[in-house]
């Protein structure tokens, strides 16, 4: 019998006063990973790779915050492909998610999941 | 067996019936061979003014016939003779061709009046390609004026086209009104009114004595002894059928000309059938191309052994010129016995409208016809409402908008019968275009066109294509995105009028839900060209798409180019030698542009305040390659040095550069400036292009190259300097307020109703009277201008923001590399993980 066992390590990224609403912004965790961090107009924090898996570009913090059909999303600076900030399930190609991280704001500071 | 049918004229009507037989004629039991006198396949005569806007003549084509193994055209040889014995005719170049049977399609001639000099050289008509060719040859060489006999549909047509070229014009009329045919004495006054609002002179109840030679073009002698100087003279005094093929070998002519036929079509020859305008349908010729496509429709269903008769003709007209709106229809003149007319008569704003209808106390009448000047919006319905009994009382139909509380138009589609003809052109009725959405399922104006043909000759009835589409459920939507139900337009005049300024307050106000990248940058695009100051401000910062929030273009590997402004094309060897160092020192990949300047790329984030310091140090500003805003004014060397030049094109090019740079835009806007008419900068490719002449400077707009290349039209000629910046401001104000997203100049103007000429009367004439307004809003936006890249330099918050990492700030990204290609950096990709099948998730790790 296992355990699920908490492994996730909280690294903690930035003030939260960083983030501007409806926004996003690129962070460098240990190892060279790269997380693009959302902050939505309804206060919450999303982080997903800033890897954008249609061009192979680091650029998913760049792109516009907004919402599709009540879904919160991220469009691609790119070539515009929407991904649910919750989820990075991609909302234009049902068979492409980007990883996702959790994401907490502890004492006014950013904190991202590694695993 | 294989019959050989012979078609004599490649007109309209012509390929229609060539049209109709193959679509009916599934098993090849007739060969086609099609005679035609014009050099080229035929074409859409009836908007052959609208040849004036591109003058590319590809646009007029009409569509099919031309991979069909049964058809042959032959074309630029006119058929000379008709031998019905031996059934050949013979061509002018000899040859002879046989048939089993034979129509003639032969058309009309513009009829001109043997007047003494009407064949002098600047005399021109009005019916092909070719002659709207010649007039604009002409047009080029005459000095200052045009006059055109002739003040009907077709003369008023070609004035208009005259007055395009730049000519002062003139229009006789032998009638005591323009357009006798189709409007009453009322309707005539109000349309000779607006007609010369628009700086065309009438000259009624005059006929054309002579045309003769002057020291500086030709003189038009009238009869009451007016003589008017004219650089050229255009004939457009109606027409006569081509008739001469037939009276030759013997066939039966109607009294007033046209080859007599029955309502089989056919001429007293049973192998021989005549269509179109040529034909005298029991005596009756039709100038109309509606009726000539019911001919064809009928000989084509002969020839297959049907007995399909011509079913008589609607003969309505609507015709929009210079903004005018003139519409008559059925029995506009009255003259049915007990006919009651009931008018509405406004001079004042230049509308007249007018019912005609029969008499009967029992209801509220039969609709017997018409006349409409000024306003023909109810045009469309009431015409399809000829013979029947109106649905409510004549008076409320044409009383104006707002008088009834009901709408101008008075009455909707929703009120005609399903065997009202919507089309009259093409014989659609209601039910088949309803067939057409329910069924068929059609979901636009386009989609209704290729399956019924309604609505692809004269175009009066696309109106009531979309009042169909929406009264059948299909949504025709202008909402911006799913979050703004509202225009473009509309949300400019909202944002405009009720001075909201953040985005959170206009969605929250006027829309629903979040935003997204449609209506964000949207937003942004509308509140930057109301001057709301810099471009990062505030919330405006997560409105931008990534180029404007970064101010510079993103690349492929996520680096960004820089594109520094060099107004005109123009630049000092010290300038560039700025641009050379900084580029070396930054290891940025050069390349001069397609716009006339040099773009720096591979510049990662962090990177773009430092290359902007060094610019902006050096007198150089953001050239806005980046934004929906000004690009370039382009420029040719001009007067200054070259010896062709006769004016100064680089000079001008910079002024206009310099007073619309940073113009946030619907889309971007390019312009271009050329010295003489050898046209070196490319200028007529451009949203508005100017090209200098003797006199001063001609004005084209709605030009662009790109995917879809348009040249641009001539919207004023020979204007000053002060002139032309007037008109540019408005125009470029009118565009920025009522264009949609992403709609360049070119398909702005194409979608404005009334196109060019409204254009024209709203930019020239001021005829909305809004030219003030757009003028200051332009002044307001020369005077407020900044350079964004400053802006930033000189703001720590903004600045800030140009970092690679939240985190790590100054740490470049690691995913970025290079490799030499020609001696210089270019990217090296990331490889991009494949799109895995169907149903598998990709789950992207890095
Ligand atoms: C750099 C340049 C090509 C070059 O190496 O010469 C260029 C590069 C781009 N063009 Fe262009 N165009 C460039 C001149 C042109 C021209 C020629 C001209 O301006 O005279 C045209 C045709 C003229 C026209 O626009 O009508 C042109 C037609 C387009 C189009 C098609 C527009 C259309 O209406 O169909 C696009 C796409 C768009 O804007 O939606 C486009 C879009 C782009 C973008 C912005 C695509 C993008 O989003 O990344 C390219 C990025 C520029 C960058 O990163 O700096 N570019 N592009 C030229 C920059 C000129 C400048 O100095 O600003
Ligand atoms: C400027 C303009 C605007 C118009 N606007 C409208 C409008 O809004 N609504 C409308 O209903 N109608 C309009 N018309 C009229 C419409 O264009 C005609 O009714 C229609 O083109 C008639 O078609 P057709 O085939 O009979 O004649 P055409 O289109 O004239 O074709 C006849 C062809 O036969 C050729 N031909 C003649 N003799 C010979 C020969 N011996 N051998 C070989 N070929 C020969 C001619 O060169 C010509 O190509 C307009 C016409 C013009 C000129
Ligand atoms: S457009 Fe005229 S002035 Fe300009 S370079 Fe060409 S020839 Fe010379
Ligand atoms: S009525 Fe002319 S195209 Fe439909």
């Amino acid at each position: 019998m296992t355990t699920a066992v908490d492994e996730q390590v909280w690294v903690p990224v930035c003030d939260y006063a960083a983030l501007e609403p409806e926004s996003g912004v690129a962070a460098l965790l240990p190892g060279g990973t790269q997380v693009a961090l959302f902050r939505t107009g309804d206060g919450a924090v999303h982080a997903l790779s800033n890897l954008d898996p249609f061009s192979g570009a680091m650029v998913l913090a760049r792109g516009i915050v907004g919402d599709r059909d009540g879904v919160p999303v991220v469009a691609s600076p790119m070539h515009k492909q929407a991904f649910d900030l919750r989820t990075g399930q991609c909302l234009d190609d049902d068979r492409v998610r980007v990883t996702t991280h959790a994401a907490r704001v502890v004492d006014g500071w950013v904190e991202v999941a590694v695993t | 067996m294989t019959r050989t049918l012979v078609v004599v004229g490649h007109g309209m009507v012509g390929h229609r019936l060539v049209q109709a037989l193959r679509d009916r004629d599934s098993s090849g039991v007739w060969r086609v061979v099609v005679l035609g006198e014009e050099p080229r396949a035929a074409y859409d005569r009836v908007a052959l003014s609208s040849y004036a806007d591109s003058w590319d003549a590809t646009r007029l084509a009409l569509d099919g016939g031309h991979n069909d193994d049964l058809v042959e055209l032959r074309l630029g040889d006119p058929v000379t003779a008709i031998d019905r014995t031996a059934r050949t005719v013979t061509t002018a170049s000899g040859r002879r061709q046989s048939y089993d049977a034979l129509v003639l399609a032969t058309g009309s001639r513009p009829f001109v009046p043997p007047v003494p000099g009407h064949d002098l050289p600047g005399c021109f008509t009005y019916r092909t390609i070719e002659d709207l060719d010649a007039i604009r040859a002409a047009a080029g060489a005459a000095a200052g004026d045009g006059v055109v006999v002739g003040g009907g549909l077709l003369g008023l047509e070609a004035a208009n086209l005259l007055r395009r070229l730049g000519l002062r014009t003139r229009v006789v009329e032998l009638a005591p009104r323009l357009m006798p045919l189709q409007v009453d004495e009322g309707g005539g006054a109000v349309l000779r009114r607006l007609v010369e609002r628009l700086d065309l002179s009438v000259h009624c109840g005059v006929s054309t004595r002579a045309v003769e030679s002057a020291v500086d073009g030709l003189r038009v002698v009238l009869s009451d002894g007016t003589e008017l100087a004219a650089g050229l003279v255009v004939f457009s005094a109606g027409v006569r059928p081509r008739d001469e093929l037939a009276r030759a070998c013997g066939l039966a002519v109607g009294e007033r000309g046209g080859v007599l036929v029955d309502l089989a079509c056919r001429t007293s020859d049973e192998r021989v059938y005549a269509v179109g305008e040529v034909a005298a349908v029991e005596g009756r010729c039709y100038g109309l191309v509606g009726p000539g496509y019911a001919m064809a429709e009928v000989v084509a269903d002969r020839l297959l052994g049907g007995s399909a008769t011509f079913p008589g003709a609607d003969t309505a007209t609507k015709l929009k010129l210079l903004g005018v709106d003139v519409a008559s229809f059925g029995d506009a003149h009255a003259v049915t016995e007990g006919a009651l007319e009931v008018v509405h008569n406004d001079p004042v704003s230049g509308c007249y409208k007018k019912l005609v209808v029969s008499d009967n106390p029992r209801d509220a009448g039969t609709l017997l016809g018409g006349v409409l000047v000024g306003d023909a919006s109810s045009y469309a319905t009431l015409r399809t409402l000829v013979g029947r009994t109106l649905p409510t009382d004549p008076g409320s139909l044409i009383a104006p908008a707002g008088a009834t509380g009901a709408t101008g138009s008075g009455v909707g589609v929703d009120a005609l019968p399903a065997d009202a003809q919507v089309c009259s052109c093409n014989a659609v009725t209601k039910s088949r275009i309803q067939e057409a959405i329910v069924v068929d399922g059609c979901a636009d104006v386009p989609a209704i066109k290729a399956c019924t043909r309604a609505g692809t000759a004269c175009g009066s009835c696309v109106p009531m294509l979309r009042q169909l589409l929406s009264s059948c459920g299909v949504e025709q939507s202008t909402a911006l995105c799913e979050h703004f139900p509202q225009s473009r337009a509309e949300l400019f005049e909202i944002v405009r009028a009720t001075g909201v300024r953040t985005f959170g307050e206009l969605v929250a106000r006027h829309g629903r839900g979040r935003g997204c990248d449609i209506c964000k940058p949207v937003v942004a695009s509308v509140l930057a060209s109301l001057g709301t100051g810099h471009v990062l401000q505030g919330d405006q910062v997560s409105l931008q798409d990534t180029n404007d929030r970064f101010l510079a273009n993103m690349q492929r590997n996520g680096t960004y180019s820089v594109v520094p402004r060099i107004p005109g094309g123009e630049i000092t060897p010290d300038r560039l030698l700025v641009i050379a160092e900084v580029a070396r020192d930054f290891g940025l990949y050069t390349k001069i542009t397609g716009g006339q300047r040099i773009d720096l790329f591979g510049a990662t984030v962090d990177q773009l305040p430092a290359i902007w310091r060094r610019l902006v140090d050096a007198g150089f500003e953001s050239g806005h390659a980046y934004g929906k805003a000004l690009r370039t004014v382009k420029s040719c060397v001009g007067s200054t040095w070259c010896r062709y030049g006769v004016q100064d094109s680089v000079g001008l090019a910079i002024e206009l550069e310099l007073r619309y740079r940073g113009l946030r835009s619907p889309h971007k806007v390019k312009a271009a400036v050329s010295g003489c008419a050898r046209e070196c900068a490319e200028a007529r490719n451009k949203d508005f292009g100017i090209i200098a002449t003797e006199e001063g400077w001609n004005l084209y707009v709605g030009g662009n190259g790109g995917f879809r290349p348009r040249h641009a039209d001539l919207l004023v000629s020979d204007v000053d300097k002060e002139t032309l910046v007037r008109l540019v401001d408005r125009f470029l104000m009118f565009y920025v307020r009522t264009a949609d997203r992403l709609q360049r100049t070119s398909t702005w103007i194409e979608a404005m109703e009334g196109g060019l000429d409204h254009l024209r009367d709203v930019v020239v004439e001021d005829s909305l009277g809004i030219a003030a307004d757009l003028e200051a809003a332009m002044a307001e936006h020369v005077a407020n201008y900044a350079d964004e890249w400053r802006g930033v330099l000189e703001d720590p918050e903004k600045l800030a923001r140009f970092t690679s990492f939240v985190n790590a700030p100054g740490v470049p990204d690691p995913s970025i590399s290079f490799r030499a290609e020609r001696g210089q950096r270019v990217p090296v990709l990331l490889p991009v993980p494949g799109v895995p099948g169907a149903g598998e998730v990709a789950e992207v790790k890095r």
